[in-house]
């Protein structure tokens, strides 16, 4: 089947939505596809805020937002484009109050702000702790509201460029009906999301953060930059890796080890937080989160669902009991390099979110950046995607080299895939995670190539063409090993420790 | 040691787990990685917000990921929605509803101010993560396939209660067909919400703010025509 719009967006969190609001308000014709439902894309798990200097709750200014910013990218962030971020900061959240996101609000009728680490202030807007989940649903009504085409449950397979070398479409699996579809486009949107579950259980993300926009644009020949750059987040559930969220420890959380001493500046950015907690680790502790302190009543107003996870993953009520934590991957800065228009190397490919790189986040992104991000570059990248359709001719036909599907089904079914998926988070954990070494990195190296090697011994077992998830996360777990592969190259590359690329 | 049994799109499969005090979906990607690679089920943030892995457990609809797997538990696909495959089921036509419903803010109002009491309002109402437990346990759609249903009903309420809202008028009358009169108050949404959402109470409220745009309940009209030319009642 054939599918035909000015602009394909890719991925349907905030910031794919976002951008298809945008370029349909710009004009174009817009379709949007994504490989689950856009509700259940990575933005429902944002919990803490997003920042705005907005000042209702003290003193604060878009100088101090971006000088904050700046301080932990540690010389990484494009300072032209977090002045950008900041700055458009306040109309964003403007526009989410707009079209109705139920932020948290203050007894004088202002937005609500709190404080979270690396910040000069509180300056966190707040939807009590479903920040991102009310802001990825209402952006979702407004793109009812507005009649955007959305396609659920395709799965990317190729990005297609025509012969002068633009993009041109997508190739994407119909997860359900089993068929291949090619959507023609003038320009595309990438906004794929990061690529955190490379570190598979020891992640707090969503298991469908597998990094595939980004692996598929570099095999389409777009620039990865920064890739070493992953944030560990020191808070998520010791077993389960689900995390309990910043705001826990802004609202005045401690973190204690198995003594009951604090060790740490709780509110310190989170790449030096976790550094202290891995460290406490090796030396035999067991780390916990304490929040007893703050009191039922204000558990339940401000982190309930805190709450809810530690008794049910943990079997611990905060409010009585501590929290057994540990840092996990969270968020990745690395991902496709963009210009100041938020197009990739790529001709009419743009991208926006967790898989773009805008440079705002450097070695690390501060906490409430996230949401931020997509909103103000998602619009960006919207509006830049339909106006780079009003200039250029309609493309070729697209051409398709793609081959693997058809390749899948010669494959042995040797190795288990799913067993290796997690080995490779244990490795990458180990030896390409919190605290870094040469040694480890070269060795985590040559065991990705090993296995990259192997894959064609890694077949399905499932043969059936209706929505056949063992062939989907195959294809996950192959953009995961290609990922991995550049993650581990990249800090390698960089020797000296900087952000959340800490090396010894 | 536990075994649970899953309706797989041939029928139901047992599956034996040397495991215990897990959730439902640990439970389910054991046995996708482990056991049955065939096995398909729909996840994804494991932490209660995304809404992927609901189905139902002895007749029951839960999240997987927060429930607590027991033995000779039977776990089915959700219930409304066409199958597509074993747990997975197509989410196309109940997701319609809130397009149809007119499930958003109508832009207009924007110097409207909110305060702490403002923002209670909807709160729970907002905490919905279109996860259609609601929809699979409503006894409605037997009998009319058509209805607007809980979550989307829900999501009206959350909007038409917001006071920024100046569609009001527009929104309710949109409501007024397969929508709030269809709902027979069972209360089955409300006692499998994994967020304690009631759809029914917001359809009431939903139901007295359409009385007070002259709306009526039209079964309540038809019964027997109501009052008579002359004024007396007719039955």
């Amino acid at each position: 089947m054939n599918f035909k719009s000015d602009v394909l967006v890719i991925g349907a969190g905030g910031a794919g939505l976002t951008a298809a609001l945008n370029a349909k308000e710009s004009g174009a014709s817009v379709s949007v596809l994504t490989k689950e439902y856009p509700t259940r894309s990575q933005t429902c798990m944002a919990q803490g805020g997003i920042n705005a200097a907005l000042g209702s709750a003290s003193e604060d200014s878009i100088e101090a937002h971006v000088a904050n910013t700046l301080k932990s990218a540690h010389g990484e962030a494009d300072e032209e484009a977090v002045r950008f971020m900041c700055g458009e900061a306040i109309n964003a959240v403007e526009w989410l109050d707009e079209i109705g996101v139920c932020f948290s609000r203050t007894e004088d009728s202002k937005i609500a702000q709190r404080m979270l680490g690396g910040a000069s202030a509180p300056r966190a807007c707040y939807a009590q702790d479903y920040t991102g989940l009310k802001i990825l649903h209402t952006i979702y009504d407004r793109c009812l509201s507005q009649d955007i085409e959305i396609l659920n449950e395709r799965h990317l397979l190729e990005l297609l460029k025509d012969e002068n070398d633009n993009i041109s479409g997508a190739l994407v699996l119909n997860i359900r009906s089993g068929e291949v579809e090619t959507h023609e486009a003038t320009a595309v949107v990438l906004a794929t999301g990061g690529y955190s579950r490379i570190y598979d259980k020891n992640s707090t993300n969503s298991s469908a953060s597998t990094g595939d926009g980004i692996a598929i644009a570099s095999r389409a020949g777009a620039k990865l930059i920064d890739m070493e750059f992953v944030q560990f987040h020191p808070t998520a559930l010791k077993a389960s890796s689900i995390l309990i969220s910043e705001s826990a420890r802004g609202e005045g959380g401690y973190l204690l080890n198995s003594k009951g001493e604090r060790f740490t500046n709780e509110l310190a950015p989170r790449d030096e937080v976790s550094r202290s907690i891995d460290a406490e680790i090796k030396r035999g502790e067991d780390i916990f989160l304490d929040i007893r302190h703050l009191g039922e009543e204000f558990i339940d107003e401000g982190l309930p669902q805190e709450r809810k996870l530690a008794k049910l993953y943990e079997n611990v009520d905060p409010v009585h009991e501590l929290i057994p934590i540990r840092p996990v991957a969270h968020y990745t800065m690395g991902g496709v390099e963009v210009d100041h228009k938020s197009q990739t190397n790529i001709n009419g490919l743009f991208a926006c979110g967790e898989c773009a790189n805008h440079r705002v986040h450097g070695a690390n992104r501060l906490g409430g950046n996230s949401l931020l991000e997509i909103v103000v570059f998602g619009k960006e990248a919207g509006i830049n995607a339909a106006e780079f359709c009003k200039t250029k001719e309609k493309g070729t036909t697209p051409i398709s080299e793609y081959t693997l599907l058809q390749e899948l089904k010669e494959y042995k079914n040797e190795i288990d895939f799913y067993a290796k998926r997690e080995e490779i988070g244990d490795l990458l954990y180990k030896n390409v995670g919190i605290v870094r070494q040469q040694e480890e990195l070269l060795f985590a190296k040559e065991e990705i190539e090993s296995l990259k090697k192997q894959l064609p011994l890694m077949g399905v077992s499932d043969k059936s063409k209706v929505y056949n998830t063992n062939i989907t996360e195959f294809l996950e777990f192959r953009n995961m090993l290609d990922i991995a592969a550049v993650v581990i190259e990249s800090a390698i590359s960089r020797k000296v420790s900087c952000g959340a690329h800490y090396i010894v | 040691m536990m075994k649970i049994s899953i309706k797989k799109s041939d029928g139901f499969v047992e599956f034996e787990l040397p495991l215990s005090e897990i959730t439902l979906l640990e439970a389910l990607t054991y046995i996708k990685t482990k056991i049955d690679k065939s096995l398909v089920f729909s996840s994804g943030c494991r932490s209660s917000v995304c809404g992927s892995c609901s189905m139902r457990v002895n007749e029951r609809e839960v999240l997987a990921c927060s429930y607590k797997v027991q033995d000779g538990d039977s776990v089915e696909p959700l219930k409304n929605v066409p199958l597509v495959r074993d747990l997975v089921v197509d989410m196309e036509k109940a997701l319609s509803f809130n397009a149809k419903s007119k499930a958003w803010l109508t832009k207009g109002q924007t110097a409207v101010e909110l305060d702490h009491d403002d923002e209670k309002r909807n709160e729970v109402q907002s905490d919905c993560i279109l996860c259609a437990s609601c929809y699979s346990a409503c006894p409605v759609y037997s009998v009319n396939e058509e209805f607007l249903g809980p979550f989307s009903l829900t999501r009206v309420w959350k909007y038409v209660s917001d006071k920024r809202e100046d569609g009001e008028a527009q929104k309710i009358e949109n409501i007024q067909t397969s929508g709030i009169w269809d709902c027979t108050l069972c209360n089955e949404c409300t006692v499998v919400c994994p967020q304690n959402i009631s759809s029914k109470a917001d359809i009431e409220k939903l139901r007295s703010k359409s009385a007070g745009h002259g709306f009526m309940d039209p079964s309540f009209a038809s019964f027997g025509g109501g009052f008579g030319f002359d004024g007396s009642p007719s039955f």
